[in-house]
């Protein structure tokens, strides 16, 4: 383990700082480096990016509040308006707690940037703070949102407060997509690389129960990982997901059945369960608790499928075929109905369509608009009996609209007569027509 | 004279550093010193602001060039001069004024009220006009003082913005002032924007004087190394004599060392301005330390490696293998329909279609859970909607474009740690 050696500040604050930073060694130490002295100055704006769950926010947090450096910690996602934002700021700078005393007020009322400058220079004059000051913008992308002049206007502050300020942006998006059209101050970029799979392991297996041993623990994280870590990375879903599952790997030790080193064994019993949970938990189709219950209620639990798998939507008769009707308009060519629904059709070559079939087929392009009309002439041809075109049927679409399994598409124009594109999955539709003894794969073009 | 007793101090060596440290920042952050290669710029100017100041003549100019090329820090020259002048010593006001703080004219005249100290005289009086308002302002300047009105420097940072002000009302008046023989005042604006002129009304237009200094960047390789020196350069005042002649030795057997002579000439081509060394020289001296106690050529490799890292091929290093493969069938589809756009059908087709064929380490997945991964993509802006498109369309359909191209896609994967060869060379297959 490389040691943070830095002149500037305490061994004993140092090494706590190094304890609580897991494989971040070479982030921090870049960081102190960069901060410098407490009285010198410090880079104008650092911009650190890297995916979500990589301790962005955790190094310099821990960084910051260890060292004990003057700093604001700002979630722009919390502050999402200027005035919150520089208020915010103003707070920290003033060690101000909105609290029931005052009302829950601000330090001081700050609308514009103008303002905060000039406060912000008074607030620095009164305490006369020497150090470097540290503004940390949390979820940075959101700045791009506000005002044109924040973005650029946090990039110099130093310039403009002519004092020692740092303003620290984080972020997961990269620095090019927040470059203004003129250009502005260019940060120091910084890069906070993704945990590699042994990093991983080792922050996932140092946080180990205490009722089981380390090795036990480890076996298990290194289980999970074979089986979600082509999928996700972030360290914060592969945490809720080891707790979650870790209670179900230690079943078969508590009943008897396996000892903790029986690592096949353990592997056979969790392994189906993990890939289960991929599906539902890790797409939050089914919350956490729900989960646990399931767990624990029913052992097989091998029917448990995710939302997606049985959305399903009880309907009238008649709106099942429209919805039906809907989908083959949707997606069939309108030149093909003849072929599909006319008795005598007379001579339609296949090779006609098949050379056609070449092209993207539309279930890949998705839902092409068509007019009521067409979607009747469908729905008369594909239902046995006879159906009169009553206010019923018209009343039954509308509702289809409500439900968002139609949508329609331009603007209400009683003119033209509507048009509507049919907006569900052709699984979802497959279900739909087999309550009806409808095989609808029969009549799409694309399956032909 | 008092420091000659204090240069044969011989202080401790983490003494000497912090004290490096602090005279290098200082230096490069606030961009003391001289500006380079602008002298004739520099005499314009001066003459310029002396006009108004000495002679009560108004005066405006625009000061035009690219970012970091020392606009800021060649009015500051000039403004020191003319303040060191005797005449002007407690004459002349000056008037900072910032595109990005004032965001509007109302509080750029609040401001303006603020730096010229007049918020007594104003009181609660209430203006019919922004002109009347600003009219008064400075007539209360010229009643003030002791014969004739005082000079004001009105000194407009990112003028481009000011243009955008509804009317451009303060600009107008500005001009329109610095024309008209009243208070004697200079307007001097600052701006990146070569095209200014175009964004100025008529009628604002025809009220400024027409003076551009423009700066840029005009210097060659060889100066482009004297500034690195002189920048690096420790002062004579320094207290420890012993330790900047070892520093100032190693810093010039930098300049002649070949390594850091090409790092530079990279850099030198890729963008002259000074911003960008400044930068460059900021992150090798950080790297000094006590156990490290002058830059070297290594450092300068390392942080320029560090400077042009491809912060994309970096982003694209934390992606999971599922969503390194969806971009990789992106990229097949954009070569196959020529740069069309395309949507997650069709990627996840793609997907599928090598799944089945090729694929011995990537299972297949339920198609929800690669619907996470895209749209984690889309989070990450690596992939982008197609603008114009409504919000009612599915998300399995909304077209989407790739923001990478080839080069950084191979970079990628060739960075990629246990990438599995069969996803490599799916990838290969079409972007070679």
């Amino acid at each position: 383990m490389s040691s943070l050696a830095h002149t500037a500040y305490p061994e004993e604050k140092l090494q706590e700082v190094a304890k609580l930073t897991l494989c971040r060694e070479s982030q921090v130490s870049t960081l102190l480096s960069i901060f410098g002295e407490r009285q010198h100055l410090s880079f104008p704006s650092i911009f650190i990016y890297g995916h979500t769950g990589t301790g962005k926010t955790y190094i310099l947090q821990t960084v910051l509040s260890t060292l004990e450096l003057p700093c604001a910690f700002i979630n722009c996602v919390e502050c999402f308006t200027p005035r919150l934002l520089f208020e915010q700021i103003l707070n920290h700078l003033h060690h101000h707690h909105p609290a029931p005393e005052n009302e829950f007020s601000s330090k001081e009322r700050c609308d514009t940037f103008n303002d905060f400058v000039r406060l912000y220079n008074r607030g620095m004059s009164e305490l006369s703070l020497q150090e470097t000051f540290y503004i940390v913008l949390d979820k940075a992308e959101l700045l791009r949102e506000m005002d044109a002049n924040l973005l650029p206007g946090f990039l110099r502050l130093q310039e403009l407060t002519e004092s020692n300020v740092t303003v620290i942006f984080l972020t997961e998006i990269v620095w090019e997509t927040f470059r203004p059209n003129t250009g502005c101050f260019e940060p120091l970029t910084l890069y906070f690389p993704d945990y590699s799979k042994v990093e991983l392991q080792k922050i996932l297996s140092s946080e180990f129960p205490v009722k089981y041993s380390a090795e036990f623990y480890a076996s298990y994280i290194n289980i999970l990982l074979g089986v979600f870590y082509t999928v996700c990375r972030d360290i914060k879903e592969l945490r809720h997901l080891a707790a979650l599952n870790f209670p179900k790997f230690c079943e078969p030790v508590i009943k008897g059945e396996a000892k903790e080193s029986d690592s096949h064994k353990l592997w056979k019993n969790i392994e189906p369960h993990l890939k289960r949970a991929m599906q539902t938990v890790y797409l939050r189709e089914i919350s956490s608790s729900q989960w646990e219950r399931i767990q624990q209620e029913d052992r097989e639990a091998s029917h448990l499928k995710g939302l997606s798998a049985h959305a399903h939507v009880e309907l009238p008769y008649y709106s099942k075929f429209l919805l039906i009707a809907a989908y083959l308009a949707s997606f069939n060519p309108a030149r093909t109905d003849k072929r599909f629904f006319l008795k005598h059709h007379g001579k339609i070559k296949k090779t006609d369509f098949l050379k056609k079939h070449e092209k993207t087929s539309n279930h890949l392009l998705g839902p092409k608009p068509f007019p009521l009309d067409r979607l009747l002439a469908i729905l008369y041809s594909i239902v046995d009996s006879r159906v009169a075109p009553t206010a019923n049927i018209f009343s039954q679409i509308s509702s289809l609209v409500t439900l968002q399994l139609l949508t329609l598409v331009g603007h209400d124009d009683q003119l033209e007569g509507p048009k509507y594109k049919c907006t569900v999955s052709l699984d979802f539709i497959r279900a739909v027509a087999r309550t009806v003894n409808f095989d609808i794969v029969r009549y799409l073009y694309d399956f032909l | 004279m008092s420091k000659r007793k204090s240069k044969d101090l011989c202080l401790p060596v983490g003494e000497c550093i912090s004290r490096v440290h602090a005279i290098l920042r200082q230096r490069l952050f606030q961009h003391h010193g001289k500006p380079f290669g602008v002298d004739s710029q520099h005499k314009h100017l001066v003459e310029l602001l002396k006009r108004t100041v000495v002679h009560g003549e108004s005066n405006s100019a625009l000061i035009i060039g690219p970012r970091g090329s020392g606009k800021s820090m060649l009015l500051k020259g000039a403004l020191e001069e003319i303040l060191a002048m005797k005449q002007v010593k407690e004459n002349a006001l000056q008037v900072r004024l910032n595109g990005l703080l004032q965001t509007t004219d109302k509080i750029a005249l609040k401001e303006i009220t603020r730096q010229l100290h007049l918020e007594n005289v104003v009181g609660d009086r209430v203006f019919g006009s922004f002109a009347e308002n600003l009219a008064f302002l400075l007539e209360a300047l010229k009643t003030g003082d002791r014969k004739s009105s005082c000079p004001v420097l009105f000194l407009l940072d990112e003028f481009d913005l000011f243009a955008h002000h509804k009317n451009q009302t303060l600009l107008y008046n500005l001009f329109d002032i610095a024309q008209s023989a009243q208070t004697p005042v200079a307007v001097i604006g600052l701006t990146c924007r070569l095209d200014v002129m175009e964004l100025l009304e008529k009628r604002v237009k025809s009220r400024f004087s027409h003076r551009q200094i423009h700066l840029l960047n005009s210097f060659s390789f060889i100066q482009y190394l004297e500034i690195f020196q002189e920048k690096l350069f420790l002062p004579a005042s320094f207290p420890d004599s012993q330790f900047a002649e070892k520093w100032n030795e190693s810093i010039k057997s930098l300049v002649e060392s070949k390594m850091v002579e090409d790092i530079l000439q990279k850099q030198y081509s890729a963008s002259k301005d000074v911003r960008s060394l400044h930068m460059l020289l900021l992150l090798a001296v950080c790297r000094v330390s006590v156990s490290h106690p002058h830059i070297t050529a290594a450092d300068f490799l390392e942080v320029f490696r560090l400077r042009n890292q491809d912060s994309k091929a970096n982003i694209m290093h934390g992606l999971s293998v599922l969503e390194l493969c969806l971009i990789i069938a992106m990229k097949h589809l954009q070569d196959i329909y020529d740069g069309e756009p395309f949507n997650f059908q069709m990627v996840h087709n793609e997907f599928q279609k090598f799944i089945q064929r090729k694929a011995h380490s990537v299972y297949n997945f339920e198609k929800p859970v690669v619907m996470k991964a895209f749209e984690h993509l889309h989070q990450l802006e690596l992939i982008k909607p197609m603008e114009g498109l409504s919000m009612r369309t599915q998300k399995e359909y909304r077209l989407m474009k790739l923001l990478l191209d080839n080069t950084q896609v191979i970079e990628a994967l060739q960075k990629y740690p246990n990438c599995p060869t069969d996803v490599k060379q799916w990838a290969m297959s079409s972007l070679s």
